[in-house]
């Protein structure tokens, strides 16, 4: 496949490899943000063939993770509506609220959705005009643009019957969130290249220096993973603490002004609560004043509901990298993909489940030597 | 002239059979049921047997082993790029058969319509189903149609029971996987998945994605002829080459290793994975086979699955292995390993 197979090599691979055991002389910590790198780096076997020295932390950057109970409790709500059809993205239908799922709403009557563009729900509203449509928005910066512009959409067109559920948050104050932690050991990060093609690198400039901590835009195929992780390595290696663009065919450092122009305008920063996390400070968007009428929480009342996390869950600590999912004492026995306590183990991006799909139980070293 | 009739717009009473649509009465037992059989069904499975119309009927089997298998097929939509949920009633049921060994000799169809479903797509399917059946050498002897109320079905789902005989000699079955053993697959994988998939949630490529649905008793048959030592057969429909890769590994209770690289993949079924956040390895099949083969006789079968056309683009992707008992791990393109677990549910478009 072209664009893909060139970043696929095995040969260009095995060298950055040996570069990377070349230059690593002692044991660092990265971390990497986005949950489609998790992904990448587990399926590809990435965290197999690096130096034993390099730790690979795996970050909060997974929108599946990272989405609060009670939102999914607010989105189990309003799909059991008899009046609303309910659109969501595919991974968002297995992910457990306190009760049960999308697919049990679905399963119950209501009328569930997958959609593959928020403005498909638009569309929906359009031809369904007595029908409440409600997408569920969440996602960090890679899918606020095209949200923004479905309510952006729906006002131009005067569509009353379509509303949104927005969760969404933001990767820079996640980061500042992790290294003010006093029990942080995350040394550098490889940053979220998809976020940074719509928000461009020049916002983790100040957090680089503040905290002396290396940042490396870093894309998702093996050899961007590679690229970023020995960039970062070269870093710590000579002690420097900058922001490096390794993945320059997606992102510059001023981003798509466009994207960022229609966030602005129909989205407003504010705190959030992150699953596992707690409230962090301007982290997330909401809707404007003026967008108001299209806010789903509002306009079926369900901002009131509250829920508890399963006790025996810890994805709070696995996202912020204390913990390995398979220290997690839950970790495969009362917590699996199939019953998922937490978001992480229900995600193919989840960090959990990622180690259950593809890392399990088995040293793979026995497996292949 | 009588008054009060418009003799211009006037036309003779439509005889029963030309209802454009099922209605409740095609189900009823009657004449509407009679002339469904008599006017669609029977032109198209045309057959001495199906033509007694006894409540069942007779058949004579040769002195052998026999290999029995039942489906049920509710796809949606009933039509798509490569075929139709006819092809599938037919070929699903006869894979399900060769996948034993056995030669399919004959399939029943039971037939659920929802009222309202047109005549002439029922006719089309039904026609397809008769030249599946030509085309995999088998009969449909036997038949049931019931109808529900709208509302209460999909349109037309179908269930297929098949019988079949074993030939002597041949033992094919999921526990006989041997450490040692290749593992050939007889080619692209993913087709009929993301065929179902563009056309269901109405994704559009630049190129057409066809179902791969196709009968694999004759492919079958010619690679019993270069070696009746087959040790292991699996067609990978749903759960695609994962999930019955999964499934050998635990009934032999050993291991089996791939190699990512080697799993020959239709370039626009690759891309629209790549799109979609989804793994072709997990995606269905209707027109493939899984082989497990004795390393001596792998070159035999591969030969003889090449030279037929289904089986074109075979090869050896992988091997079963001591090592790792019921795990399928993949050597990943770039040089590293991977656990290849069975699906929970379905695969679901990923978020970004």
């Amino acid at each position: 496949m072209k664009y893909l197979d060139e970043f696929r090599d095995p040969d260009l691979a095995k060298r950055l490899f040996d570069e990377i055991h070349a230059i690593t002389t002692r044991h660092w910590a990265l971390m990497e943000v986005c949950g489609g790198q998790t992904h990448s780096i587990i399926r590809n076997g990435i965290d197999k063939l690096l130096p034993d020295k390099i730790e690979l932390i795996h970050g909060p950057g997974c929108p599946v993770c990272v989405t609060p109970l009670e939102v999914i409790d607010k989105a189990l709500a309003i799909a059991a509506h008899p009046n609303v059809i309910f659109c969501s993205f595919g991974d968002m239908l297995r992910v457990p609220g306190s009760g049960q799922d999308l697919f049990s709403i679905k399963s119950q009557g209501g009328d569930v959705r997958i959609v593959y563009s928020p403005l498909d729900a638009v569309k929906l509203a359009r031809e369904n005009p007595s029908k409440e449509v409600v997408f569920f928005g969440i996602g960090f910066e890679t899918t606020a643009p095209a949200n923004a512009m479905a309510v952006f959409q729906a006002k131009q067109q005067g569509l009353m019957n379509f509303s949104m559920l927005v969760s969404h948050v933001l990767v820079p104050p996640a980061i500042e969130a992790i290294m003010a932690s006093p029990t942080n050991r995350v040394q550098a990060f490889l940053a979220a290249g998809h976020v940074c093609s719509v928000m461009g690198y020049w916002e983790y400039e100040p957090i680089a220096e503040r905290y002396h901590v290396p940042i490396v835009v870093t894309g998702f195929e093996p050899l961007d993973v590679l690229e970023g992780i020995r960039r970062t390595v070269m870093q710590l290696e000579a002690g420097r603490a900058e922001v490096e663009n390794a993945y320059p065919r997606a992102v510059q450092r001023q981003g798509n002004i466009p994207a960022q122009t229609i966030l602005k305008q129909v989205f407003e920063v504010g705190e959030r609560k992150w699953r596992g996390i707690g409230n962090i400070p301007n982290s997330g968007w909401h809707l404007r004043g003026e967008f108001r009428q299209f806010d789903a929480a509002a306009k079926f009342a369900v901002e009131d509901i509250q829920t508890q996390e399963s006790p025996l869950c810890h994805s709070g600590e696995v996202l912020q990298g204390l913990i390995k999912p398979n220290q997690c004492p839950a970790f495969g026995k009362e917590c699996t993909p199939r019953k998922p306590l937490g978001a992480t183990m229900v995600s193919n991006e989840g960090a959990c489940a990622a180690y259950y799909q593809y890392g399990r139980f088995v040293s793979l070293e026995s497996i292949t030597s | 002239m009588t008054v009060g009739v418009d003799f211009s717009e006037w036309v003779c009473p439509l005889p029963l059979r030309d209802y454009p649509n099922v209605i409740m009465g095609h189900g009823g037992g009657g004449k509407l049921s009679a002339e469904l059989i008599e006017h669609l069904f029977m032109p198209a499975f045309q057959n001495n047997l199906l033509e007694t119309l006894g409540d069942s009927t007779i058949v004579t089997v040769p002195q052998q082993r026999l290999a029995l298998s039942t489906d049920s097929f509710v796809v949606h939509p009933l039509f798509f790029p490569g075929g139709c949920i006819g092809d599938l009633a037919v070929y699903g049921t006869v894979n399900d058969l060769a996948m034993s060994g056995a030669r399919p000799l004959y399939l029943t169809a039971g037939f659920i319509l929802e009222e309202g479903l047109s005549l002439s797509a029922l006719g089309s399917v039904v026609e397809r189903m008769g030249a599946a059946a030509q085309a995999a050498g088998v009969q449909i002897v036997t038949g049931d149609t019931k109808v529900v109320e709208k509302g209460h079905g999909d349109g037309l789902y179908i269930n297929t029971s098949g019988l079949g005989v074993i030939p002597d000699g041949v033992h094919i079955a999921p526990q006989n996987a041997q450490a040692g053993d290749v593992v050939i697959v007889s080619g692209t994988i993913g087709d009929h998945g993301m065929a179902i998939m563009s056309v269901r949630e109405g994704l559009e490529f630049d190129t057409v994605i066809r179902s791969d649905t196709a009968p694999l008793n004759h492919l079958v048959a010619a690679m019993l002829a270069a070696s009746n030592d087959i040790h292991v057969l699996r067609d990978p429909t749903r759960g695609g080459v994962a999930s019955s890769l999964n499934e050998i590994a635990r009934s032999s209770r050993k291991g089996i290793l791939i190699d990512e690289r080697k799993l020959p993949v239709n370039p626009a079924v690759a891309s629209a994975c790549e799109v979609l956040g989804m793994d072709p390895i997990y995606v269905a099949n209707e027109g493939k086979l899984l082989a497990i083969v004795a390393r001596q006789n792998a070159e035999a079968v591969l030969e003889a699955m090449r030279q037929h056309p289904l089986g074109q683009q075979a090869a050896i992707i992988g091997e079963v292995v001591e090592q790792h008992p019921g795990l399928l791990v993949a050597r990943t393109g770039i040089g590293g390993t991977r656990i290849v677990d069975m699906q929970i549910g379905e695969q679901l478009p990923r978020i970004c």
